[in-house]
């Protein structure tokens, strides 16, 4: 989904407004469109009896009443705060661990083989690991989704400091520019772009080892609350953490989105 | 007149897979003050590679590069080099663009934007300082690295095929604006095409090199007033150094066997 609507924006000057103005309209309209298609096949699916699928009426009503007695605000909070707390440190590592690998080959090289190691290894496969050395409370379930998020991250920043294009690095020398100045002025805005690339993966990344990680005795959480759900058959809590976490995810990935546009304004998209 | 940039005993080899590539064979060429000089030459004469030693980006193996009579190392404000894809800072506007070398220096605020906006106003993007490089043509493009490369008032401007990427109508407008650009500010200029006709049009002196390996074939002395016009374009007397230029590229008899 990241390639195409980064594909779906008018990207070449000269045919530029009507299109512009136009297109997000209909865009809308046929998404509207595609969400009400789904549900209605879903009220399908369900009314024609597949065994134990719950509607998007009982989904609703339990969602409503986990609302009301704050169950699911708990819950998410938990989530979001693991989510959180992993992806900051994650990619708070990531930046400058990557401008390193990139900048110094000496760092690239030693770094490298780690990096490359770790991210064969699904974040997940961590987990008896992790519990193992730092216990059942948040730490480990941090933890994971800190390497999720560090992982994917650190490859985007450290490639986007390699293909920094040779030219501008040579433009900014000859006007007199140093190392510290190319690196401020040049280095560090041209691989923005690819920064907040690695920032969304990683988020994806971050997002999809959350309830995995919450399976870890967890008292509260979307994922806990799905496999205590689990336990009773209860499906419509199922589908609401399940459309809870789609739903959290892709606005937060619209909110990077809009970032990358205030962020990355300036390329020339061909 | 006194001499700018001095290029003595220049060579350069670059390493290929299994043999050594000479790229520059004893390059000896002085560039006076003000001088405006094309170099012009079949690729892999190494002209590209000449101006980056110049620039300072490229170490000469053996030889030396003189500016004012000091060796040059490495780069500088005191050259301003103009490449032929532009390298503009997409994230900055043309006027941040045209100030990033003066905010290297220790130029007063006020200063810095005065001077920036005389170097935009030189290269006539007055209406287009605060636009961001990707709504420009590609002619507006390289005016602005231009303005940039003016603006940190450097004694010689290095400018590698600026014009090369460019369709022949824009090229010949900026040819004209470059002349019109250095006729109000005077520089020393090494201007690197492989188009005839830009060469002799710009040039005191054409300096034509020749491939394999890498040297000075002939110097050619363009006697035309200043400033060019279209009619001096279309002159016989163009036409008869234009000539002269095209044979001694086109019809370079090899000096070195290989």
């Amino acid at each position: 989904m990241t390639a195409l609507s980064v594909s779906q924006r008018p990207g070449d000057p000269p045919a530029p407004r009507r299109r512009r103005a136009r297109r997000p309209a209909r865009g809308i309209v046929l998404n509207v469109v595609a969400v009400a298609a789904g549900l209605a096949a879903w009220t399908g699916l369900s009314a024609s009896g597949i065994q134990g699928l719950t509607g998007p009426v009982e989904v609703a009503v339990r969602g409503a009443e986990l609302i009301a007695d704050g169950t699911l605000t708990a819950d998410l909070l938990a989530s979001l705060r693991r989510v959180f707390t992993g992806f900051a440190l994650g990619t708070a590592l990531a930046v400058p661990v990557g401008f390193l690998m990139g900048w110094y080959a000496t760092a690239r090289a030693l770094i490298e083989p780690y990096v490359q190691f770790f991210r064969t290894i699904p974040p997940l496969a961590i987990i008896p690991l992790a519990i193992l050395l730092m216990g059942i409370g948040e730490t480990p379930k941090v933890f994971v989704i800190f390497l999720a998020a560090f992982l994917s991250s650190v490859v985007a920043t450290f490639q986007g400091v390699m293909d920094v294009d040779k030219t501008l690095i040579n433009a900014a020398r000859v006007l007199g520019a140093s190392d510290r100045v190319i690196f401020l002025k040049v280095v560090v805005p041209a691989s923005t772009p690819f920064i907040i690339v690695g920032m969304r993966v990683g988020l994806g990344a971050a997002w999809g080892t959350l309830v995995a990680a919450e399976l870890i005795a967890a008292q509260e959480g979307l994922g806990y609350r799905m496999q205590q759900a689990q336990l009773y058959y209860d499906l419509p809590t199922i589908f609401v953490g399940l459309i809870s976490i789609g739903v959290l995810g892709l606005a937060m990935d619209r909110l990077l989105q809009l970032a990358e546009r205030r962020l990355t304004g300036w390329q020339e998209r061909r | 007149m006194t001499t700018k940039i001095s290029f003595r005993g220049v060579s350069k080899t670059f390493a290929l897979k299994d043999t050594d590539f000479l790229a520059l064979d004893r390059v000896d060429l002085d560039i006076a003050d003000r001088e405006f000089v094309t170099v012009v030459g079949p690729s892999g004469c190494g002209k590209s590679t000449l101006m980056s030693m110049a620039a300072g980006l490229v170490e000469p193996g053996t030889g030396e590069i003189l500016l004012d009579g000091a060796p040059v190392a490495g780069p500088g404000p005191d050259r301003g080099v103009i490449f032929q894809q532009y390298a503009l800072f997409p994230w900055l506007t043309v006027r941040k663009n045209v100030e990033f070398g003066l905010n290297l220096a220790p130029v007063p605020a006020q200063e810095r934007r005065e001077r920036a906006q005389r170097a935009i106003d030189l290269v006539g993007l007055t209406d287009f300082a605060d636009a961001l490089p990707k709504t420009l043509s590609g002619g507006m493009k390289q005016r602005c690295a231009i303005a940039r490369a003016y603006a940190v008032n450097p004694k010689v401007l290095l400018m590698d095929e600026p014009f090369g990427a460019l369709d022949a109508l824009t090229r010949v407008q900026l040819q004209d604006q470059l002349l019109d650009t250095w006729s109000q500010e005077r520089r020393t200029v090494m201007f690197i095409t492989h188009d005839v006709d830009e060469a002799v049009y710009l040039a005191n002196r054409v300096i034509v090199m020749a491939a394999r390996p890498g040297r000075v074939h002939r110097v050619i002395d363009v006697d035309l007033p200043y400033p060019r016009t279209e009619e001096l374009r279309l002159s016989p007397e163009f036409a008869r150094i234009r000539n002269e230029v095209w044979h001694s590229v086109y019809h370079q008899t090899s000096a070195h066997a290989e």
